[in-house]
């Protein structure tokens, strides 16, 4: 009989959002009956802090994410009855406010001697404007440096409870965990990728458990009403176990686990995070169990020298309408309303930078050459969709397909219009010397 | 004829203006095929009116993958994108119907 080896430390961990709208019940099954050590939520997508910075322009107070709140009444009782420790980072443009209000609802609850850490310091607008003004946008709002894992560690050591981060890479919220409990050297460039890799695969929760995934009668899934969020095992070798719990919606299988592994993946021997480089050439996913797939085999490089900072700027606006064709003949009279449209557009002086016409049901995703126009769609919906310098220029987008129900083709309806400002982010860099985390504590 | 949808399946990625979109085969007997067939020129050609950059392909084959990451694709980024889907998630249906030979 051969021995029964050690057992491997394994560190569990959960995804409970892929983005700030996400579904709260999934995270709410994880937290209640999840066999996991960290519940991670990821909310903030590349111009959201941007927008968040408006909101505490307007609002000192706020600027953190808007369904944070609905989230930590959701879970937190049960995380602290269960040991679960929370990683997020719906702090936004406002980690301090955000922890705050968290200890609050901490309080409320009754939850005594919770700790939330609040990691600040991914606003490096300031460094910027001394450093590098002449690159920056002239209508910057905001210039948020992807911090690494490194200030949640310190938090996790610190004993938090709950971290509330800003702009930290994604992988970086579930890395920091692993490196936390398993003691990863900070130049085992390898482990450190395969923990960086656990985070990519969970980052956007339900895409890996069957979401953005199903195509009837060729890529089946069952429950993606109730599709449960997924689950990563990962030992001290960083062998990551990818799973979710029995009785939810969804699959993990080879398949879901390997289109994850490559998403927002461009040369995949080099997925650039703040705390390694990422290679996943020889990165193989086996099928180990029901709803249990193993990812192995990745490796990794030393972390870049610069940080990523996202830079938000401001950018005209965008107007746009809508109308409705249907039956005999629907095609050519929505095309007409798109000849009308432009036409007055001109007629009546409205600048734009830049202006899209569509069908939508013929043409508006992949343009002409792919859609092949051929069998006549029974309903059609024109767009028109225009940059423009001012808010009064972009609602004129609009307006005018609204004129189209009485002065255009016949039988147009169910106009809509809309009118948003551009909130628009590029890329820059800092040294990582000239960003400085810190850590601000609240104990209920 | 049929389409890449009969042996593969694929998923859309953003980062500002650029796009990846993987293929991914489904038995790995057919990956050679797909090595073969889908390479970045016919891809280019494919996403011609979407792709106004460069287009690289990457090969995975131990996930019998490929990777194809099309600049310039985006609108501009999805930002300040006036395009319906401005993430460009339904650009790898459109890899899908893409047609292959039956005797590649």
């Amino acid at each position: 009989m051969s021995p029964t080896p050690a057992a491997s430390r394994v560190v569990r961990l959960g995804a409970g959002a892929g983005y700030s709208g996400d579904r709260i019940e999934p995270a709410i099954e994880l937290a209640e009956r999840g066999e996991i050590d960290y519940l991670v939520f990821e909310c903030l997508a590349e111009r959201t802090i941007a927008l968040a910075q408006l909101e505490r322009q307007r609002d000192p107070a706020l600027g953190y994410d808007p369904f944070l709140e609905a989230r930590m009444r959701a879970v937190l009782a049960a995380c602290r009855r269960r040991g679960i420790r929370v990683v997020t980072n719906a702090g936004a443009a406002n980690p301090a406010s955000a922890a705050a209000m968290v200890a609050g609802v901490a309080r409320e609850l009754g939850l005594d001697g919770l700790r939330v850490a609040a990691v600040l310091g991914d606003d490096v607008l300031d460094v910027l404007r001394r450093s590098a003004a002449s690159e920056l946008p002239a209508d910057v709002i905001s210039a948020n440096a992807y911090l690494g894992a490194e200030p949640i560690i310190e938090a996790l050591a610190g004993g938090a409870d709950v971290v509330i981060t800003g702009r930290v890479a994604d992988s970086s919220l579930f890395l920091a965990p692993l490196v936390h409990e398993l003691g990863w050297d900070a130049s085992d460039w390898t482990r450190r990728a395969r923990g960086a890799a656990a985070g990519h695969l969970l980052e956007c929760a339900g895409q890996i458990t069957g979401g953005y995934f199903a195509d009837p009668g060729v890529k089946d899934v069952e429950g993606l009403a109730r599709l449960g969020f997924p689950m990563a095992e990962v030992d001290e070798d960083g062998r990551i176990v990818v799973t979710k719990l029995a009785g939810t919606g969804g699959c993990v299988t080879t398949r879901t686990c390997t289109e994850q592994l490559l998403y927002e993946v461009h040369d995949p021997a080099a997925y650039v995070t703040p705390d390694v480089t990422v290679d996943l050439t020889d990165a193989r996913v086996s099928e180990v169990g029901a709803d249990r797939v193993a990812v192995e085999g990745v490796t990794g490089h030393e972390r870049p020298a610069t940080l990523k900072v996202s830079v938000g700027s401001r950018e005209g606006w965008v107007g746009e309408g809508q109308i409705s064709y249907a039956g005999p003949g629907a095609v050519a009279r929505a095309r007409l309303a798109l000849e009308i449209v432009r036409e007055r557009l001109r007629i009546t002086g409205v600048k734009h930078h830049e202006l899209r016409a569509d069908l939508v049901g013929v043409d508006a995703l992949h343009g002409d050459a792919l859609s092949r126009a051929g069998a006549e769609p029974y309903e059609v919906r024109a767009r028109v969709s225009a940059r423009c310098e001012s808010a009064c220029q972009a609602r004129r987008i609009g307006d005018e397909v609204e004129t189209l129900y009485t002065n255009g083709p016949a039988g147009g309806g169910g106009v809509s219009k809309s009118v948003r400002e551009i909130v628009a982010v590029t890329s820059a860099f800092v040294g990582r010397d000239d960003v400085r985390p810190s850590i601000e504590w609240t104990v209920t | 004829m049929r389409t890449l949808r009969a042996l593969a399946h694929s998923r859309t990625g953003d980062k500002g203006d650029t796009s990846n979109i993987s293929l991914i085969a489904y038995d790995a007997a057919d990956f050679p095929l797909l090595v073969r067939w889908v390479t970045a020129e016919r891809v280019k050609v494919h996403f011609a009116e979407i792709a106004l950059g460069q287009v690289t392909r990457y090969e995975l084959p131990r996930l019998g993958a490929l990777n194809f990451v099309l600049e310039r694709a985006l609108g501009g980024g999805v930002t300040r994108s006036l395009a319906l889907d401005a993430h460009g998630k339904s650009l790898s249906s459109a890899l899908l119907s893409m047609e292959i030979p039956d005797d590649v």
